[in-house]
């Protein structure tokens, strides 16, 4: 086959416009709107006693302020729980500007629209809100001692409290040969995508219809929720994601106060509304995640095998719960990894604190919980004097135990059942990839020369690709093109070129011949949205069964028009053959001309496609009663359960003996997410996310202070990693196919950032001889922690 | 981070670009590089009525080596600093400096008089301006004043320089012969602002002993810091001398404090061991 598709390392086919700046993001559309703007609350908590425009309504070119005494119907209402659970027993959502009491720095006060962004930023800076001060509770600690309460009705912050047991873990511990106890602790992060969120809405009051661009993970559920929000018919509102400049989880929250704003401003002032979020509100006022608290205890013998696992962790959820508690649910089962932990106890309190609220970030919950597996596994190598990478083998479930049932409940609610993976073969070659058994040599090397250096490894498993499903709709034009819709939505992931891969590896034609559209609800409307790596495993999916049903249509019809069997047809670079004579042909296009009885007049390939017009039965309709017009087809993919990836990461690490900076030297990686679509788009993501866990383990901390202030709310003191901080990341694939979807995929998005803050503190403890507990760690970190011993 | 509404003014000449000054006294702003000014204007930190873009003014783009010293005009950006070779011939320390500077996008537009003037104390330039003894020279409509960097730099984003005054240029002076000098600093990431960064200046005597031994640093105070090191090398053959102890007695002088980044301890300790490793450095460069 001349056709270069599945598993093929093509070039992403959106990157030339992408970089070449003809991408259009959020705020290249609506330059006729107006432009709204936030007053945000610089308290962490207050009351909110008045609020005083008159300074701000002489300014020109303000055409309107609202604050909660403003809104009307369920706007005024707060904003919608998303993911409820049972153990989430104390949930608390804000509402679209503060009803009375602010939370956290950033709640969004009043509303202001005018003429463009430059007055309504004049406007907002001239309204005087009076606050009264309450008590503010900051990190997990002061959550958890509860003198002062974020929530009056929440008197021990305490928003979700959740076990799981698996066996009885506190007596294998007890019994066990060895036991140990860490303490370790991961701090705040955020997604910080390059682009932050935006809306633009056009309210059409002669058609009675709402059009809403959000710069969002997930454009059908943003229309569910503006409609039901805003009481219009569902049927009148349309959501299009236009380019969107990254989401990493915090766009995957819906509707933000933002989205429900700008819609309900635009129909009220029958003007349309933009508003583009600007780097510091997105700062303090989307979502962060990461800070979590955790104490272990675990039981091993001589060998180092697990007997029993008990981990206890406060998860620190900021002022308000809207995407319920996944993250920590994530971590509290995936903490696991590729091990059988033994008896494996789970514990943890989701808390209140006034800071901004926090919602999945790529890898959710899982770097916490890899960090806390990973050091568990350093520890007890430490303590047993054995190496690192044989700790793990010991405790790895082998590839004959697979599917493995680790017991639990997992974050779609459904058994944690590993699907499959061969854990030893991965160790295996990451220990080639990196040289771990020459490293002691580089060590005595390095030495001698007066530098230290260290090694460091993590391994995780990932449940990726959720359901409950996703669909797609293929369509073959008579010019022979494909058009791909499918209703998730894109941040960068390159889904235009792997879902037209797909396509074109079932359709049998040339990639460059389809098309695809992502989150336009005009094109597909039920869709559930990108995020928790489900993308290719979801949409890739459906995207095949809908090009098979299309395949399936096209060598029917191909077979009445060449009077052959069907079966013994096949599609090449687009045209429809007969296997093994190649002169029995017909182009797809004149199928797809061929399967619309109404030959329109408008194109050449109608017309040549008379040559093949079947007769047709006079005692038949022109459509046959289980057929239609047209080559295409819709269909859904939803999967049984999670589909489990895993990787193992391992890193070699200078740290200078004076100066305590830490230079990462080689980073290396192997990866098994199932059979690839295309190699290069998932080397990509995992160099972007290495990039990501190279940033939380070494630079990025959101540092609240004691008032509830973000004391680094800019690029200039939240350390995002340059290029010139992310090491060459060496990669190396295992091809595990999955058992349970037809392509055999398994998600790959998250993948590069969950083992990072395990891996590089693995590293700098080999380098530097003193426990590692505490990520992401500085060099003045590292160097207070040489002069105290530990971290 | 919109900035709120300001005139805008682009002189085309040195004297008209003080006579707006003049008129606009505390309410006019230069506008260089924009590198740092923007940013304060977006983030509406200060909100000056009037801004004076010096864009046009190529009489100001100069980099010159005149008798023992490099004048730098108000209008020559950091990478035209970075790449003059005869700047570099007479005085390394400036291209030493610089390459630490930002990244080179920011380099291509920020001005190092700009740099001087916005005084920020994390700022290469004050301190290399500070090292070297030298001076900038302001012009406003009623004449010119040349004010040494030991009174320029007041305090955190504090300069000398009054309402209605331009920045013409820097003077940096060609130390000695003999001298040599080195760079050396600790940012988070490569191209920010340093946790500490060292600026050493020695000069040795014929048979190759410590005559003069300075320092300047940044991010450990609220101006540059400079201190004499010659208490603790003074007269040593310079190849051996006791670079620890200029460590230890600078980080005695310092005045850093804790910040998210790093905690006065560890930048106090940073002084000491990057005293020694520059000061070790110069040598080699002299
Ligand atoms: C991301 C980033 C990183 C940076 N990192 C560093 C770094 O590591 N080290 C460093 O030293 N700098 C750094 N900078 C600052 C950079 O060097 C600036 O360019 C420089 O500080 C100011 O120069 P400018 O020409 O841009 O001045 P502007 O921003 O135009 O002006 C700065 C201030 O100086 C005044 N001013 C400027 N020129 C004159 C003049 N001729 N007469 C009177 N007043 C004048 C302005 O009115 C204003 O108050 C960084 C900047 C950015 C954006």
């Amino acid at each position: 086959m001349t056709t270069r598709m599945f598993g093929e390392p093509i070039q992403r086919r959106e990157d030339p416009r992408l970089v070449s700046g003809d991408g259009r993001y959020l705020d290249d559309l609506g330059q006729d709107a107006l432009a709204a703007a936030f007053v945000r609350s610089p308290y962490a908590h207050a009351r909110v006693t008045d609020v005083d425009v008159t300074d701000a309504l002489d300014v020109d070119g303000l055409v309107a302020v609202y604050t909660y005494e403003d809104l009307d119907g369920r706007v005024a209402e707060p904003l919608p729980l998303l993911i409820p659970h049972p153990s989430l027993h104390a949930p608390r959502t804000g509402y679209p500007l503060a009803n009375g009491i602010v939370r956290h720095v950033g709640e969004p006060v009043a509303m202001v629209v005018a003429v463009d962004r430059y007055v309504a930023e004049d406007v907002a800076s001239l309204i005087r809100v009076t606050y009264e001060q309450l008590p503010v509770v900051v990190g997990i600690a002061a959550a958890l001692r509860a003198d002062a309460a974020v929530h009056e009705d929440v008197a021990d912050n305490v928003a979700a409290h959740l076990v799981q047991e698996v066996g009885d873990a506190r007596a294998a511990i007890d019994a066990a040969p060895h036991r140990l106890h860490l303490d370790l602790d991961i701090e705040r992060s955020a997604s910080t995508p390059l682009e932050g969120k935006g809306v633009y809405a056009r309210w059409d009051p002669a058609d009675r219809s709402l059009r809403v661009y959000s710069s969002t993970q997930t454009s059908t559920s943003v229309r569910f929720a503006v409609a039901a929000k805003l009481g219009i018919p569902v049927d009148r509102v349309e959501v299009v994601t236009p380019d969107v400049g990254g989401g990493f989880g915090v766009k995957i929250v819906h509707p933000w106060p933002e989205e429900v704003l700008v819609p309900w401003a635009a129909i009220r002032l029958g003007r349309p509304v933009k508003w583009t979020e600007d780097r510091r509100e997105h700062f303090i006022s989307s979502a962060h995640e990461r800070a979590q608290t955790h104490a272990v205890d675990v039981g091993f013998d001589d060998d180092g095998r697990l007997h029993g696992l008990s981990v206890t962790f406060a998860h620190d959820n900021g002022a308000y719960t809207p995407y319920g508690i996944i993250a920590p649910i994530i971590t509290s089962t995936q903490l696991l990894g590729p091990y059988k932990p033994g008896a494996y106890r789970v514990e943890f309190r989701s808390v209140y604190t006034n800071t901004v609220q926090v919602t999945p970030y790529r890898g959710a919950g899982r770097p916490q919980g890899v960090f806390v597996m990973e050091r568990t596994m350093d520890a007890i190598a430490r303590y047993l004097d054995l190496d690192r990478t044989v700790v793990r083998e010991r405790n790895f479930i082998q590839p004959d135990e697979m599917p493995y049932d680790q017991g639990m409940i997992f974050q779609d609610g459904r058994p944690l059942i590993y699907d499959s993976g061969d854990y030893p073969a991965a160790l295996d070659k990451l220990k080639k990839l990196i040289g771990w058994d020459d490293f002691a040599a580089y060590r005595d090397q390095a030495r001698a020369e007066g530098r230290r250096v260290g090694i460091g490894i993590g391994c995780y498993v990932e449940g990726t690709g959720v359901g409950p499903y996703e669909g797609a709709h293929v369509r073959v034009e008579t010019d022979g093109t494909v058009v791909v819709a499918t209703g998730l939505t894109t941040q960068g992931q390159g889904h235009e070129t792997v879902f037209a891969q797909v396509a074109a590896a079932v359709l049998g034609v040339p990639v460059e011949a389809v098309t695809v559209v992502t989150g336009d609800t005009r094109r597909f409307r039920y869709a559930v949205g990108t995020f928790a790596s489900r993308a290719a495993v979801l949409s890739g999916n459906a995207v095949a069964l809908a090009a098979r049903k299309v395949r399936a249509k096209a060598l029917r019809i191909a077979g009445e028009a060449l009077e052959v069997d069907p079966r013994d047809l096949e599609v090449t670079d687009g045209v429809v053959h007969v296997r093994g004579t190649p002169q029995a042909q017909i182009a797809l296009k004149t199928v797809a001309v061929l399967a619309n009885p109404l030959r329109y007049a408008f194109d050449a390939e109608a017309a040549r496609a008379t040559q093949f017009a079947v007769g047709g039965s006079l005692d038949k309709p022109p459509v046959a009663d289980d057929d239609e017009p047209g080559l295409e087809a819709t269909d859904y993919y939803s999967p049984l359960r999670s589909t489990f990836a895993d990787g193992m990461h391992a890193a070699i690490v200078e740290t200078d003996p004076e100066t305590a900076e830490i230079t990462v030297l080689r980073y290396a990686v192997v990866h098994d997410c199932g059979r690839l679509i295309n190699p290069r788009i998932v080397d990509g993501q995992i160099h972007g996310g290495v990039a990501q866990g190279v940033g939380g383990a070494l630079y990025e901390r959101l540092v609240y202070d004691d008032a509830g202030q973000l004391l680094n709310a800019s690029f200039m003191d939240f350390l995002m990693p340059y290029a010139s901080e992310v090491p060459v990341v060496e990669i190396d694939h295992l091809e595990t196919p999955s058992p349970l979807n037809p392509l055999g995929v398994k998600g790959a998005g998250e993948a590069g950032v969950i083992p990072g803050a395990a891996v590089l503190a693995s590293a700098i403890e080999d380098a530097e001889g003193i426990p590692i507990t505490r990520m992401p760690i500085s060099p003045s970190e590292l160097w207070e922690a040489r002069r105290e011993g530990r971290r | 981070m919109k900035p709120p509404a300001f005139t805008y003014h682009r002189p085309a000449s040195v004297a008209d670009a003080l006579a707006v000054l003049a008129e606009t006294g505390p309410d006019g702003k230069v506008l260089a590089g924009g590198q740092s000014l923007v940013p304060v204007l977006n983030m509406r930190l200060a909100a000056p009525g009037h801004l004076v873009d010096i864009n046009r003014l190529g009489e100001l783009a100069h980099v010159t080596v005149d008798a023992g010293v490099v004048r730098v005009g108000a209008l020559a950006r950091h990478a035209a600093v970075e790449r003059d070779a005869a700047a570099f011939a007479a005085l390394p320390l400036l291209r030493q400096a610089t390459g630490h500077v930002a990244h080179p996008a920011i380099r291509n537009r920020g001005t190092t008089v700009g740099s001087l003037v916005h005084a920020d104390p994390a700022a290469e330039l004050p301190a290399v301006l500070s090292l070297l003894s030298g001076s900038v020279t302001l012009a406003s409509a009623s004449g010119r004043r040349t004010v040494p960097a030991g009174e320029f730099f007041v305090g955190p984003l504090e300069s000398a320089l009054r309402p209605g005054e331009l920045a013409v240029e820097a003077l940096f002076p060609v130390p000695p012969k003999g001298s040599g000098t080195a760079w050396l600093e600790v940012s988070r990431r490569r191209g920010d602002f340093a946790v500490c960064g060292v600026g050493v200046l020695v000069t040795l005597s014929a048979d190759r002993r410590v005559a003069a031994a300075r320092a300047a640093y940044v991010s450990v105070g609220p101006t540059p810091l400079t201190v004499d090191l010659a208490e603790a090398v003074a007269g040593l053959p310079a190849d051996t001398a006791d670079w620890a102890a200029a460590g230890a007695l600078a980080a005695a002088r310092v005045r850093p404090e804790d910040d998210i980044h790093a905690t006065a301890a560890y930048r106090r300790h940073l002084v000491a061991v990057l005293t020694a490793r520059a000061g070790k450095a110069a040598v080699a460069n002299a």
